[in-house]
């Protein structure tokens, strides 16, 4: 049983998401995000908004797979200050919505006073709203970004137990760790961290507040990463008990301090909900291991479309 | 005093949640005061939180005051939060009129806040001009969006016009969903629907698939003007519920045509006869 704490459906296919519940990924978290282009209209991300709380939550449900997001003003599209005033305006609306587990992912890109601006008063936000934080580090001057986007935190009055660093890497790992934050590892080949290397570090500082995602999106990623390293790291002999932690209890806690996440919410879905929204837990009903190895290739195996 | 469907939803919820009823009296008497949409949507944002999602519990007394409040409405399937965030709707007095904020309320819901939002369209002030969202919510892919519309909701019976009505109806057989539990389906059948699923079953059957035997009861009274006898025919050769629910079509028809074409049924037309098959039952369930 799996979570993938940073998952950005809305652009994958039904196969993925087909694939993820055959794997064994019970839940996820959407973080909003930076859609591979700027929007320009507030209205467009207002209702991007809406389809992460409403759209993507029932798709997902139609795979079995419970579906958390997270709200923000991601840090790209901070540097257009109209948008931003406009979409600052909304957000308290989008974070009070079922389902919201963190405001995120916010953070920093370029490092601008706009991105600086706007990820002051989210951090706020999320203060104000008892929410925990997801915190995008910037891909450029990462180290850097990463100690800075810390320091804002503190400086804000952010307790660290309640905001996760993501897309770590083996130079800003003890950094995160040591200042009492939770941290990310977004499995995502080329840009951010790979599995093997993955497994090196969880073998270096064990399982402790450390949580591993796929980050899977637009671009060339892999919505198997959380399964697929867990299932390396066990056969590089890492603990079942650190995988276990690193795959789903981690971001469980941390998540589940927003009120909006609950085992439960998959484990023993409430009636009313199977019958309208979540059509349960196909791996807990039909009994079956899940597996990376169980992934229907449907696309390329089945002739016939009926 | 006529009992109103506000007093009998903060009755039921109330009564369920006697803790939280305390809580609910002072925000439904701001709620009464406030012009202010943020204590509206702190209201809405904080019920599921404060009082839990569990459904709405109901007996058939109080499913029968619900009819009597406005007839045809039927809350069962209900949760607790939707009845309590619905009386919060039906209570707010906002700076702007109720339409203008339902729409900024459906345009920033969650999957499940769609549902509730849906459901109360027949009690809200000024329900006819809801048109819009209501269009929005038939067009969602969201099937439970789509129900909470079309199911146990007189809204449709009431505001909707033939086009939206008989579109309505034809997109509930094409996702699979049922008719039954459409308020007011046989009082809104007319002959451009039954034209319409005569068609939709014909084509159906060419692509080789089944049609829902719910489908039959929209045709049964326009039997004749649509010239569907030869697919009732058809349906009465069919599985036992198409058995069933050609019958009670022909039945409905009552038409010379119709009569003949019951003759070569008669243990089924016996059965409606003596009441043991309807169309909320299509086959004879064997005895307990």
């Amino acid at each position: 049983m799996f979570i993938d704490p940073h998952a950005h459906m809305v652009s994958r296919t039904t196969d993925d998401y087909e694939a993820m519940a055959a794997a064994g990924i019970v839940a996820l978290v959407e973080p909003a995000f930076w859609v591979g282009q700027p929007r320009t209209f507030v209205g467009t991300y207002v209702d991007y908004l809406s389809s992460l709380v409403g759209w993507e939550r029932f798709r997902a449900g139609q795979f079995g797979i419970r579906h958390y997001c997270t709200i923000g003003l991601n840090s790209k599209e901070a540097n257009n200050e109209a948008l931003a005033e406009g979409v600052m305006e909304w957000l308290p609306r989008f974070a009070m919505k079922e389902g919201v587990v963190a405001i995120g992912e916010i953070g920093y890109d370029e490092q601008t006073p706009l991105e600086d601006k706007y990820f002051r008063a989210q951090l706020a936000l999320a203060k104000e709203l008892e929410l925990p934080v997801m915190v995008h580090t910037p891909h450029r001057d990462k180290k850097r970004g990463t100690s800075r986007s810390m320091d804002v935190c503190e400086e804000m009055g952010l307790d660290p137990s309640w905001v996760v660093i993501d897309h770590n890497n083996e130079e800003t790992v003890r950094e995160t760790l040591d200042r009492g934050y939770w941290a990310g590892f977004s499995i995502y080949p080329s840009t951010k961290m790979g599995n093997a290397r993955m497994v090196e570090l969880l073998k270096q500082y064990g399982g402790d507040r450390i949580i591993v995602d796929s980050a899977c999106d637009w671009g060339i990623s892999d919505c198997l990463g959380v399964p697929k390293t867990a299932q390396l790291a066990l056969e590089s002999g890492i603990a079942e008990s650190v995988v276990r932690r690193v795959t789903y209890e981690n971001a469980l806690t941390v998540y589940g301090k927003s009120g909006q996440m609950h085992a439960a919410d998959w484990l023993d879905p409430a009636p009313i909900d199977q019958r309208t929204l979540f059509e349960g837990n196909s791996i807990l009903r039909g009994g079956r291991d899940p597996l990376v190895e169980a992934t229907p290739a449907r696309r390329r195996d089945n002739l016939l479309i009926e | 005093m006529p009992v109103t469907s506000l007093a009998l939803l903060r009755q039921w919820v109330c009564r369920q949640t006697p803790e939280q009823a305390d809580w609910l009296k002072t925000q439904y008497a701001r709620l009464g005061e406030s012009a202010n949409e943020r204590d509206l949507h702190l209201f809405l944002g904080l019920a599921p939180r404060r009082l839990g999602k569990q459904d709405l519990i109901l007996s058939p007394t109080d499913l029968a005051l619900a009819n009597q409040a406005y007839p045809g409405w039927n809350p069962s399937g209900w949760s607790l939060d939707g009845a309590a965030r619905i009386a919060a709707l039906l209570i707010f007095q906002g700076p702007r009129p109720f339409p203008a904020a339902f729409q900024d309320l459906v345009r920033t819901a969650d999957a499940r806040e769609l549902v509730t939002l849906y459901r109360g369209l027949a009690l809200y002030p000024q329900p006819q001009l809801l048109s819009f969202e209501v269009g929005e919510g038939l067009r969602s892919n969201m099937r439970s969006v789509f129900e909470s519309i079309v199911h146990r909701n007189p809204y449709p019976r009431d505001h909707f016009d033939e086009h939206r009505w008989n579109h309505m109806v034809l997109k509930a057989l094409f996702i699979g969903s049922r008719l039954g539990p459409i308020v007011g389906l046989d009082e809104r059948a007319n002959v451009e629907l039954a034209r319409i699923l005569l068609d939709y079953a014909q084509e159906r059957w060419a692509a080789g698939r089944q049609v829902s035997p719910e489908l039959w009861r929209c045709i049964g009274p326009f039997a004749e003007s649509v010239s569907a006898y030869e697919a009732l025919e058809r349906a009465l050769a069919g599985t036992p519920d198409e058995r069933g629910a050609a019958t009670l079509a022909l039945i409905a028809a009552d038409t010379p045509s119709a009569r003949t074409l019951l003759l070569t049924t008669p243990a089924t037309t016996a059965l409606v006869a003596e009441g043991r098959i309807n169309w909320d039952n299509l086959t004879l369930l064997e005895a307990a």
